[in-house]
């Protein structure tokens, strides 16, 4: 027996010592921003009131449990995150925080955000936050990122769940209008990528993950803008029709669906000769309109959610 | 041996511990806070006796009572 103290401990010194800031960094706060927006817009739309304290827990979950997901995704791919410039600076790769607290942050943060949003809400908005995690880390990250080329297209349901997720807190159910808001933001995802992916070089290929513009070339790209941008404009305009549409939003809907088909035409149109020529302006305005195009879709939602409101208290 | 109140570790970990800290006592506002909302709701205080695990028979209503 010793009375020596923890003061006389020789207490290891590292070079970097990881502050909030980093943790907080392994949760990608810019997509968990688009998770939060598009998760509050699924639950104010809904028909049914949900108490404004509630409402608020859920959201936070809904980013947490996204968060979490974005540190198990880090984890996992904290090798080829090494090599690519874009995110070499990620926590993990720029040696700020340990690989194994990252996979525990995703860890507990997952269960957190599970378990509190089903004690706060219900079991059908827990589950599919649940699953929405899974498919982002497993499905997404581990399997589909490094073997497809369409890695995109399916990797973007995890972005998509999050209206859903809100919809299924206020009214406990899967509807039409929550299906064709995970599909807006699902058909919206690709060609929004991909006009990205035409006019900023990235070193996908170094890191072994195959991007449809080396695997298939730039003319395939393309082409795949225009074919998702048609698959996507009868989800768009379909969901002015439901219970949550309206003049509004059908209006934003028709001028939005008209700007993004011609910007993807005009891609299709054109080849990687002429796009070198004006510096890629075209492509750029595409991603620009892409952009805007999402959030003008969710804003319009709102709007006809409040003039709904509003003719109903008249 | 010179008591050194505090280690030097404690001076570099601060804002980490902060952080722990205010995200513990947000919990803790979380948790309290879903709780009386859930109260609130409930409305019939007689709801509220049926979450304490014990069977009482006295809300049960009877059959073919009339109120």
């Amino acid at each position: 027996m010793t009375d020596a103290s923890l003061q006389d401990a020789p207490i290891p010194t590292t070079a970097y010592e990881p502050g909030m800031g980093d943790y907080f960094a392994l949760m990608k706060p810019r997509v968990m921003s688009l998770v939060v927006f598009t998760g509050l817009v699924g639950l104010l739309v809904s028909p049914v009131a949900v108490h404004p304290f509630i409402g608020f827990v859920a959201i936070l979950c809904i980013a947490v449990g996204a968060g979490a997901s974005g540190a198990l995704n880090m984890w996992w791919d904290a090798d080829i995150d090494a090599l690519m410039k874009r995110t070499a600076r990620r926590p993990i790769p720029a040696g700020k925080v340990a690989p194994g607290e990252a996979l525990g942050i995703g860890l507990g943060l997952s269960g957190f955000s599970v378990v509190l949003l089903w004690l706060a809400t219900n079991a059908l908005a827990a589950g599919l936050l649940a699953f929405t995690i899974f498919f982002y880390a497993v499905v997404y990250s581990m399997w589909l990122k490094r073997s497809t080329p369409q890695n995109i297209v399916i990797g973007g349901a995890a972005g998509a769940f999050p209206p859903m997720i809100g919809w299924a807190v206020a009214t406990g159910s899967i509807t039409i209008e929550s299906v064709l808001m995970f599909g807006l933001i699902f058909m919206w995802t690709p060609p929004h990528f991909w006009a990205l992916a035409l006019f900023v070089k990235t070193d996908y290929g170094d890191a072994g993950v195959p991007m449809l513009t080396e695997t298939h070339g730039r003319d395939s790209t393309r082409k795949h803008v225009l074919i998702y941008t048609l698959l996507l404009v009868p989800v768009a305009l379909g969901l002015a029709f439901t219970s949550i549409g309206g003049p509004v939003y059908l209006t934003v809907a028709l001028v939005m669906n008209a700007w993004f088909l011609k910007g993807a035409y005009d891609i299709w149109k054109r080849d990687d000769a002429a796009a070198e020529a004006d510096s890629y302006a075209v492509e750029k305005g595409v991603f620009k309109v892409s952009l805007y195009y999402l959030f003008a879709h969710f804003v319009a939602l709102l709007v006809d959610a409040a003039l709904r409101l509003n003719v109903g208290a008249v | 041996m010179v008591i050194k109140v505090e280690h030097e570790l404690h001076q570099r970990r601060k804002g980490r511990n902060t952080g722990v800290g205010l995200l513990l006592l947000g919990l803790i506002g979380i948790v309290f806070g879903l709780t009386v909302v859930k109260v609130l709701q409930l409305g019939d205080i007689t709801e509220f006796e049926k979450f304490d695990h014990v069977a009482r028979p006295q809300i049960i209503p009877e059959e073919g009572a009339t109120e």
